[in-house]
């Protein structure tokens, strides 16, 4: 009998829970809200689906009313995607250590 | 064109850079390069993605135009926006992430042949119930961050708003959400999935009303959670793996802030979830504080208190990022320094409105980092230093909390500022935190009240000094 490939995606899916655990009680507590905008960022590569939706249409209709809200999609995660990791970027690299020039 | 089975390897390569994005902020040092993994993944992701379409048709110009508009809007706001705005913007991403998961949910529902989902009316059993899943996670997620944001903004009230029969209502929705659920599987009716997204939206919305300004630490990260579980249910409706684990990642990552947060209140998730915080006590304490004596001081006087100190440990809170006192406060702090006076920063994990927000200000006013202390990593030092110097904190370091069963935040972890010799607090006013209680503190002999805007206060330390 063959298993569903459901199975498997839900495998990863539970294995990538315990990841995350460990993986976020690492982070060091100075930096949870670069941590916010990072994971902020990381979950809009919903734009895959987004990207598919928006390619959908066909060349007479590009504009139908699955696309669109592909297309719509497509912009709500790019802003989020260039917004969370420049933002990041700019928190990042303002931490800094002390100075050890004297 | 991309074979399916390659675009899945690349799917999983740019889903373990998410990973190590992530483990790169175990310390500073690692962070930006984690950030860096992050954008490679992403790149990934989406270039694999036009890759396995192969058939650009001519809608692929306006992919690429939706795209450059939300990326040029989104890298205007990440130049543009102050750190201090930083809960306000981060509420804000995660509503449109939750919206661009119900949008997505949406064009799949019309379009299933696009997904390989089955044909409209007859969709796949299961594509149908995580489709449903990722919607009304995303649908939630998006109205409860709007409440969420509007609240830090302060265009709506950051104080709870309740009203008779608010948790049968929320229990009511919750349960026809589930049942609209079964209904929309069972029948595939277009009328239904609307339904299922109105409810939605709605619920997300009465969530979030009931829970005040100072919870916010939690509802952030909540909505951070619900963000990660809404990718997530999408990854499993299009069958991919990059979207999976990274709904995966972000949903635990939330809940481990909302469960850090929780503790560092000592209240339960449910508690900050059911809301009404505060409201309970407030008039209880309000009339007897205004009999007891404080001593009310002016920047001289605190100028001459830190000046013959050998130590200071600063205490800053919310009231901090509201005044933008936190360039002041590291002049102060350069002053004190130049005078050999050993300085130190102490942060509660829920100062401010968000996990860490203390900490990205006192980055943006150049303190570095290995000066900042944790509240476990200090609160032993506060016996034996000369001057604290709470600045805009409150309910952080009130005593109540370890004396008196009877306070409402009774267990919560506070900073042990009274130990300290002298403590100096720059507050605006004697009114109580957003817990609603008196502190204590600001009545003790040791105590000198600082009664101005904490920025202006800092200068004229400094000036002082």
């Amino acid at each position: 009998m063959e298993i569903d490939p459901f199975i498997f995606r839900l495998s990863i899916f539970i294995l990538s829970i315990f990841i995350g655990y460990y993986v976020v009680w690492s982070v060091t507590p100075s930096l949870h809200t670069p941590l916010m905008s990072v994971t902020n960022a990381i979950s809009s590569v919903i734009i895959v689906g987004a990207i598919i939706a928006g390619s959908a249409g066909n060349s007479d209709n590009i504009f139908n009313n699955s696309s669109i809200f592909g297309f719509l999609a497509i912009s709500l995660a790019a802003i989020n995607i260039f917004g969370g990791f420049l933002v990041t970027q700019r928190m990042l690299a303002m931490y800094k250590k002390k100075k050890k020039d004297k | 064109m991309l074979s399916a089975n390659l675009s899945a390897i690349f799917y999983l390569i740019s889903g373990v850079l998410f990973i190590l994005a992530l483990r790169g902020l175990s310390s500073p040092e690692t962070s930006r390069q984690g950030n860096f993994f992050g954008i490679l993944g992403m790149v990934i992701a989406i270039t694999v993605t036009f890759l396995s379409i192969g058939n650009f048709s001519s809608g692929f110009i306006y992919v690429l135009i939706f795209l450059l508009i939300g990326g040029l809007i989104g890298a205007y706001i990440a130049y543009k926006i102050p750190m201090t705005a930083m809960p306000e913007l981060v509420a804000g991403f995660h509503s449109l992430v939750g919206l661009a998961a119900v949008f997505v949910a949406i064009s799949a529902f019309l379009n299933p042949e696009a997904f390989n989902l089955g044909s409209p009316g007859n969709i796949k059993l299961g594509s149908l119930i995580e489709m449903s899943i990722g919607a009304a996670v995303g649908a939630v997620t998006f109205s409860g961050s709007i409440i969420a944001f509007l609240k830090l903004q302060g265009i709506m009230s950051g104080s709870p708003i309740t009203f008779k029969g608010q948790h049968p209502l929320n229990a009511l929705i919750l349960i026809s959400i589930v049942v609209v659920t079964y209904l929309l599987c069972a029948t595939q009716s277009a009328n239904l999935f609307w339904i299922l997204l109105a409810i939605s939206f709605l619920i997300g919305f009465l969530l979030i009303i009931p829970i005040g300004g100072a919870d916010m630490p939690v509802v952030i990260s909540m909505l951070n959670s619900y963000s990660g579980w809404a990718a997530a249910g999408i990854g499993f409706t299009l069958e991919n793996t990059a979207l999976i684990i990274t709904g995966a990642l972000v949903g635990s990552s939330g809940a481990i802030l909302s469960y850090i947060m929780c503790k560092g209140m000592n209240r339960s998730f449910f508690n900050v979830i059911l809301g009404g915080f505060g409201a309970t006590d407030q008039t209880s304490s309000t009339g007897n504080k205004e009999q007891k004596p404080v001593k009310n001081g002016n920047a001289e006087d605190a100028a001459f208190l830190m000046k013959n100190a050998s130590s200071v440990i600063i205490v800053p809170g919310y009231g901090m990022a509201v005044a933008q006192a936190q360039h002041a406060l590291r002049e102060m702090v350069d002053t004190l320094k130049k005078n050999d006076i050993k300085v130190s920063y102490a942060i509660h994990p829920v100062a401010g409105r968000m996990p860490g927000h203390m900490n990205v200000l006192l980055a943006e006013a150049n303190v570095p980092y290995d000066e900042v202390f944790e509240l476990e990593e200090i609160n032993n030092d506060f016996a034996n230093t000369d001057v604290a110097f709470v600045i805009g904190a409150n309910d952080v370091t009130n005593p109540a909390a370890k004396t008196d069963p009877q306070s409402p935040i009774y267990g919560m972890p506070v900073l042990d500022v009274e130990k300290c010799k002298s403590v100096l607090f720059v507050k605006r006013s004697l009114s109580p935190g957003y817990a609603g209680i008196d502190n204590d503190l600001f009545y003790k002999e040791n105590t000198l009240m600082l009664f101005a805007d904490a920025k202006k206060m800092t200068e004229d330390i400094t000036k002082n000094l």
